[in-house]
C-alpha cells in the first residue's frame, strides 16, 4: 500500500521539478531568440548561441551534482573541483589519443577513455579523501585547492612533458596539450546507429530551412547527450539522497561526532562518497573538455571550480533540482548573456574603443559617453567576473541558501508519515 | 571540548610522520654528500637559501595578515591574495605619478604603462632613480590596502559577524574576484614590466673581513657575497622592519593585548569588555597594511606587474599559515620560512617547474601528519 | 572473578589514566556498573567525570587503563566501534542534527541499516530490501517518538526545538541503538521541570525494560532520587561510591564539595 504511495509522491515531486525546469528553460530561449531577432542577429547565430548555453548549462549541471555530493550532502567543501576534472580528462586523452600523435595515446576505443578516465577521478578521490577524515572543513578546502594546482603544475611541468617508452613518445604535452579524438564524435556514431548520414540527412535540412547550419545542430545534439547524463547523475543523487546512506552523509555535515557516537562508520562512509563525487567530476569533465580535440594545462585554472561553485550557490547547495537549475542560470544568465549582449550591442551601437580607459573618461570629460560604453564592452570578460563575484557576495550576504536550497528533502527510502493506527498497534 | 576528534589510527600516523622526517633527514643527507663530493658548490646553496629566505619575507608579510584575519574573523580569506595585488597597483600608481612627472604622460603614467607610453627605464624606475617616489608608493601601498580593506570590510564582511566560517569564505573568494576584475578593468590584464633594472652595489670581500675572513680561510671555503641587488635588499629591510614592529605592536601595547585576547576565545573577549569591531579594524589596519607593502615589494624585486600577482601567492601564503598553525603569526613566519625554502631549496633535486608543487605537497603531507599545523596549538596571536 | 559477577557487571573501569600536556585530567579512576542499574557519577567541576565518559566513549583515548563493556575489553576504540557493541552516549549539550527533521534524527540511530551500504541503496533490486527495512525503522522511530511525547514535532527541524525536546530526541535517538548501556552526560541540564520530570519517568520505564544507565548530573536531587549507585570523582580519582544515603552523609564528599567551590 504504502509503497505505492511513496512512488507516487516521489514521481509528482520529479514531475513538478521537470516541469518547472522546462519551463524556465523554455521562457529563457524564447526571451533570446526574441531579443535576438528583433535586433537583427541572424537565426544561425540565435541557434548557436542557444546552443552553447545548453552545452553550458548541462556541463555546469553535471558538476554542480557531483559538487553537491561532496559538500550539499556531506559537508566536504571541496574546490579542487578541477583537479578531479583535469584527471579524467587527461587519462581520456591519453587512453583515447592516436599512437601516432605527437605526445603519443594508446588509441583505445573512446568508452574505454571515458571509463578509465572516470576511474583516475575516482582513485585521485580516494587519495585525497584520507586527509579530510583530520582535518577541518576550511583546511580541507585548502587541501584540495593544493591539490587541483599540484594537478595542473605538474601536468604543465617539463618532467612530465615527454615520457619516452621504448620508441613512443608519451606525455602530457606540457603547456600545449594532448590531442585526440573528441568525445562529441559520438554524435557522428549517434546518426549512423539510427541509419542517418552524418553528412547530409533530414535533420540538417529541416533545420537547415530556418538558416541553422549544419555544426549548430551537431552540438544541439551533443547537448541533449549530455542531458541525459544529467539524468543518470540526478537519478543516482537521488537514490543516494533518499537513503539511509544518505541519511548518514546529512549527518556527517551537521555532526560528524554525534554519527560517531550513533556508531556510523563516518570515515569509510566519507571516502566512498568522495570517490563517487570524484568519479562524477572526472565524468563531468570528460563530458566538457573532452569535447574538444585538443586539452592543455591552461583550461584548467582553479577559476573552473568557482563557476561550479557559483552555479551551486544560486541553486541552492543541498538540492538537486537547485543544482540543475542554478547551473542554467548560471549559464544563461552569468556566463554566456553578457557575449550575447556584445553581439547584439556590436551590431547595433555604433562606437569606438578606446585603448585604455583613461581615453575614455577624457572623452566622457568631452561630453561623449561613447568611447566610455565601448572600452566596457570591450571589457566584457572582465566585467564578467565583477558581476560572478557580486553574485557570490550579496547571495552569501542575502541568501545563503541558494534559490532552492530551502528545501526539505528528506533523506529515507520512504515515505515517512505516521504509519496507520492498525498497522502498529497489534 | 568533543570538537577535537582523532583517527583511530594514532600509530600509523605516527608511523605517517616518521617516514615524513626519515624522508627530509635522508635529503639532509644527501644534502651534504653532495657538499662534501663537490656535485654541489657551497654558493649554490648559498644563494639558494638566500633566495629562500628573501621568498620568505614577502610570503611571510602576507602570512601574518592572513592569519591574524584567520584567527580574529574566523574564516580563511580568499580575497588576501588579492589584497596584495592591490597594494601592487596602487602603491606603484602613485610612485610612477610622483617618479616619472615630465617624462611620461599623466594618463600613461596612472594607468602603470597599460599603452606603452611609460617605460620604466625611461622613467627611472629604480629605488636609486627616483628613490622618493619608490618610498612615497611603499607608504601608499600599505594605506590604499587599508583604504580598500576597511571599506570592504563594512560592505561585506561586517554584515556577516554572525555567519559560518565557509559562508564568509565564499563572500571572500566574490570580493576576491571583484577586486581582481575591477584591476583588470583598468590597468588591463597584461602582464608587464614596471620596474627598471635593479641596481647593484658590491661585490663584498668577505675574505678580507678580520675574523670571518680568517675563519674561512682555515676552513679554506671560496666564500664571497656577490653583488648586493638593492631591490632585493630594499625588500629585506622593509619587511624586517615591519616584522619586528608587528611584534613590539602584539607584546607590548594594550591593543596587541586585546587583539591576542580576541584570537584565543572570541566570546571571552567579549564578556571581558574588549570592543571587538575596534579589533577587527585594527586586524584589518594591519594585515591589509602588510598584505599591500607585501605586494608593492614584489614587483619591486620581481620587476613584473599583473592581476594574478596576488593570486598566484595566495595557496603559497596559506600554505604558510597552516604550517605554522592559524593564530600564531611566529607560526606563520616559521611557516613561511619553510615554504621559501622548500621552493628553492628544492631546486637541488627537482626541475624549477616543479618547486611550487613540492611545497603545496609538503602542506598536504604535514596537514596529514599534524592536523592543526606544527605549531598548532600554541597561540600567540 | 567469578562467572555470575561478570554478568552482574556491565562496565568495569580500571585504572583510567588521561593527561593533557601536563594536566593530569583522569588519575587512575576505578569503578564498576551493576548490569540494570541507575548508577550516577557526580563530583565538582573539573573532577574529570567528562573526561571520564569521553574516555570510556571512546572520544578521548586513556594514557593508561582498561575498559571493559560486556566483558569485552574496548579501551582506546573509536566511538562508532564502541557505540556499536551496545555502549551509547548522549551528550552535555544536546548534539542534535539541527538540518535534519527529528524523524531524519530518529532513523539514523538503528544499528546496521542495509541501506547504509552505498551499493544496496543504489543497485534497483537491492534497494527493494532497503526500502523494506526503512518501513520497520520508521514504524520504531514513530513508536519511539510516541513513547517520548515528541511525537508532534516529528516533521520539525532538530534545530527548531528547545533545549530540553532536543535532549528528548538525543535520548530518543540513542533508544534505536539497540544499546544495552546508555551514558547520559547531565540529561537534566537546561531541561524545564515537566520536561525533567518526563524525562526521569522515561529512564526508570527503561530501567525496568532492562537498561543501564550511567549518568553525570549536577542535580543533587536528582541524584539522591533516582539513582541507586554514586561514584564520586575528585581530582581525576574515585573518592567513594556507595548508595545516596552513604554518599549524602560522606564527610569526604563534603569536604571536596567545599573544597572544590573555594
Amino acid at each position: 500500500m504504502s509503497e505505492e504511495t511513496t512512488d507516487t509522491d516521489e514521481s509528482i515531486r520529479w514531475q513538478s521539478d521537470l516541469k518547472f525546469i522546462a519551463k524556465l528553460v523554455a521562457v529563457t530561449y524564447v526571451g533570446f531568440a526574441v531579443l535576438g531577432i528583433v535586433t537583427g542577429v541572424s537565426t544561425n547565430e540565435v541557434a548557436g548561441f542557444l546552443a552553447t548555453v545548453t552545452f553550458y548549462a548541462a556541463v555546469f549541471a553535471l558538476l554542480a551534482l557531483a559538487l553537491n555530493l561532496h559538500w550539499g550532502y556531506t559537508g566536504m567543501f571541496n574546490i579542487g573541483v578541477v583537479g578531479f576534472m583535469a584527471i579524467g580528462v587527461y587519462t581520456f586523452a591519453v587512453l583515447t589519443a592516436a599512437p601516432d600523435a605527437s605526445p603519443a595515446g594508446l588509441g583505445l576505443p573512446m568508452i574505454v577513455g571515458v571509463i578509465g578516465g572516470t576511474i583516475a577521478a575516482a582513485l585521485a578521490g580516494a587519495i585525497i579523501a584520507l586527509p579530510a577524515l583530520r582535518v577541518r572543513a576550511d583546511y580541507f578546502a585548502i587541501i584540495t585547492l593544493g591539490f587541483s594546482e599540484i594537478v595542473r603544475l605538474s601536468i604543465t611541468s617539463g618532467t612530465l612533458r615527454q615520457i619516452e617508452v621504448g620508441d613512443t613518445v608519451y606525455g602530457t604535452g606540457g603547456g600545449s596539450g594532448i590531442r585526440y579524438p573528441p568525445v562529441d564524435g559520438v554524435v557522428t556514431w549517434l546518426f549512423e546507429l539510427i541509419g542517418l548520414d552524418p553528412n547530409q540527412n533530414v535533420l540538417y535540412e529541416t533545420v537547415g530551412v530556418i538558416g541553422v547550419s549544419n555544426s549548430v545542430v551537431d552540438r544541439f545534439v551533443y547537448a541533449l547527450i549530455l542531458i541525459v547524463f544529467i539524468l543518470l547523475f540526478y537519478a543516482l543523487l537521488h537514490r543516494i539522497a533518499r537513503s539511509p546512506f544518505g541519511r548518514v552523509l546529512k549527518a556527517i555535515r551537521e555532526d560528524e561526532v554525534a554519527a560517531r557516537s550513533l556508531g556510523k562508520r563516518t570515515q569509510i562512509t566519507k571516502i566512498k562518497v568522495f570517490m563517487v563525487g570524484s568519479a562524477l567530476m572526472g565524468l563531468g569533465g570528460i563530458l566538457w573538455l573532452g569535447s574538444r580535440s585538443l586539452v592543455q594545462p591552461d583550461g584548467l585554472m582553479p577559476v573552473i571550480t568557482f563557476y561550479i561553485f557559483v552555479a551551486l550557490i544560486i541553486g541552492g547547495s543541498g538540492s538537486n533540482t537547485g543544482s540543475v537549475v542554478g547551473a542554467f542560470v548560471f549559464a544563461a544568465f552569468l556566463w554566456e548573456g553578457p557575449r550575447f549582449i556584445r553581439t547584439i550591442a556590436r551590431a547595433n551601437l555604433n562606437y569606438r574603443s578606446p585603448g585604455t580607459i583613461y581615453d575614455a573618461f577624457v572623452e566622457l570629460v568631452a561630453l561623449d559617453p561613447m568611447p566610455l560604453v565601448g572600452y566596457l564592452i570591450g571589457s566584457l570578460d572582465e566585467l564578467r567576473w565583477i558581476l560572478l563575484g557580486t553574485v557570490l557576495i550579496v547571495l552569501m550576504i542575502k541568501r545563503p541558501e541558494g534559490l532552492m536550497g530551502h528545501r526539505k528533502e528528506i533523506a529515507a527510502a520512504t515515505d515517512l508519515s505516521r504509519p496507520k493506527r492498525g498497522e502498529t498497534d497489534e | 571540548m568533543f570538537s577535537k576528534q582523532r583517527l583511530s589510527t594514532v600509530s600509523a600516523q605516527d608511523l605517517f610522520g616518521y617516514l615524513l622526517l626519515g624522508g627530509i633527514a635522508l635529503l639532509a643527507l644527501d644534502l651534504i654528500r653532495r657538499l662534501v663530493m663537490g656535485t654541489l658548490a657551497p654558493g649554490t646553496l648559498w644563494t639558494l637559501i638566500w633566495n629562500g629566505f628573501v621568498d620568505s619575507l614577502y610570503i611571510g608579510l602576507a602570512a601574518i595578515g592572513l592569519s591574524m584575519t584567520y584567527s580574529i574573523l574566523r574564516f580563511a580569506n580568499f580575497s588576501h591574495g588579492d589584497l596584495l595585488t592591490v597594494g601592487a597597483f596602487g602603491g606603484w600608481t602613485v610612485a610612477y605619478i610622483i617618479g616619472g612627472i615630465g617624462a611620461a604622460g599623466f594618463g600613461s603614467r596612472l594607468l602603470l604603462d597599460a599603452d606603452g607610453g611609460a617605460q620604466a627605464g625611461a622613467l627611472g624606475m629604480s629605488i636609486v632613480g627616483s628613490p622618493l617616489a619608490l618610498i612615497l608608493g611603499l607608504i601608499s601601498a600599505a594605506l590604499i590596502t587599508i583604504g580598500i580593506a576597511l571599506a570592504v570590510d563594512r560592505l561585506v564582511y561586517k554584515r556577516m559577524r554572525r555567519a559560518g566560517g565557509i559562508a564568509l569564505l565564499i563572500a571572500s573568494i566574490g570580493v576576491a574576484l571583484v577586486l581582481r576584475y575591477i584591476i583588470a578593468l583598468i590597468y588591463t590584464v597584461d602582464s608587464r614590466g614596471i620596474v627598471a633594472s635593479a641596481p647593484f652595489v658590491g661585490p663584498l670581500e668577505v675574505h678580507e673581513l678580520a675574523v670571518v675572513g680568517a675563519l674561512l680561510d682555515l676552513l679554506g671555503v671560496e666564500w664571497n657575497i656577490g653583488p648586493i641587488n638593492l631591490h632585493e635588499a630594499t625588500l629585506v629591510i622593509s619587511a624586517l622592519v615591519l616584522i619586528i614592529g608587528v611584534h613590539l605592536l602584539l607584546q607590548y601595547t594594550k591593543l596587541g593585548k586585546s587583539m591576542r585576547a580576541m584570537a584565543d576565545n572570541r566570546d571571552l573577549a567579549l564578556i571581558t569588555g574588549i570592543e571587538t569591531e575596534r579589533v577587527i579594524t585594527a586586524t584589518w589596519v594591519i594585515g591589509a597594511g602588510l598584505a599591500g607593502v607585501a605586494g608593492y615589494l614584489i614587483v619591486l624585486d620581481q620587476s613584473q606587474i599583473s592581476i594574478n600577482v596576488g593570486w598566484f601567492l595566495l595557496l603559497l601564503i596559506f600554505a604558510a599559515v597552516i604550517l605554522g598553525g592559524i593564530g600564531s603569526i611566529y607560526g606563520a613566519l616559521a611557516g613561511a620560512l619553510i615554504i621559501g625554502l622548500t621552493l628553492n631549496v628544492s631546486l637541488i633535486w627537482l626541475p624549477s617547474d616543479l618547486n611550487e608543487v613540492t611545497a603545496f605537497t609538503l602542506m598536504i603531507l604535514v596537514l596529514i601528519f599534524k592536523p592543526d599545523g606544527l605549531l598548532g596549538g600554541v597561540e600567540t596571536a | 572473578m567469578s562467572n555470575s559477577q561478570e554478568q552482574e557487571t556491565i562496565l568495569q573501569v580500571s585504572d583510567l589514566e588521561k593527561r593533557f600536556g601536563g594536566i593530569v585530567a583522569v588519575d587512575g579512576a576505578s569503578f564498576e556498573v551493576e548490569r540494570g542499574s541507575i548508577t550516577g557519577l557526580i563530583g565538582p567541576n573539573g573532577a574529570g567525570k567528562s573526561t571520564t565518559f569521553n574516555l570510556i566513549t571512546g572520544t578521548h583515548k586513556p594514557n593508561a587503563g582498561t575498559v571493559l563493556f560486556n566483558g569485552q575489553n574496548i579501551t582506546g576504540k573509536s566511538p562508532e566501534r564502541i557505540a556499536s557493541k551496545g555502549l551509547v552516549r548522549t551528550f552535555q549539550i544536546a548534539r542534535e542534527l539541527p538540518e535534519m527533521t527529528v524523524l531524519e534524527n530518529m532513523m539514523l540511530g538503528p544499528k546496521n541499516q542495509l541501506g547504509e551500504s552505498l551499493w544496496r541503496s543504489v543497485m534497483p533490486g537491492a534497494r527493494r530490501t532497503v526500502i523494506e527495512q526503512e518501513k520497520e525503522v520508521r514504524d520504531r522511530a514513530w513508536e519511539t517518538l510516541e513513547f517520548f511525547e515528541i511525537d508532534h514535532l516529528a516533521e520539525e527541524y532538530a534545530g527548531s526545538l528547545s533545549g530540553g525536546q532536543r535532549k528528548l530526541l538525543e535520548l530518543a535517538r540513542a533508544l534505536l541503538t539497540d544499546p544495552d548501556m546508555l551514558l547520559l552526560d547531565e540529561p537534566m541540564a537546561g531541561v524545564n521541570p515537566s520536561l525533567e520530570k518526563k524525562l526521569l519517568e522515561r529512564i526508570h520505564d527503561l530501567q525496568d525494560e532492562g537498561y543501564t544507565f550511567l549518568l553525570v548530573e549536577h542535580d543533587m536531587d536528582v541524584i539522591m532520587n533516582h539513582c541507586e549507585h554514586v561514584i564520586v570523582m575528585h581530582q581525576g580519582r574515585v573518592l567513594t561510591e556507595g548508595d545516596p544515603e552513604a554518599i549524602q552523609s560522606d564527610e569526604e564528599v563534603i569536604d571536596a564539595y567545599l573544597g572544590g567551590e573555594a
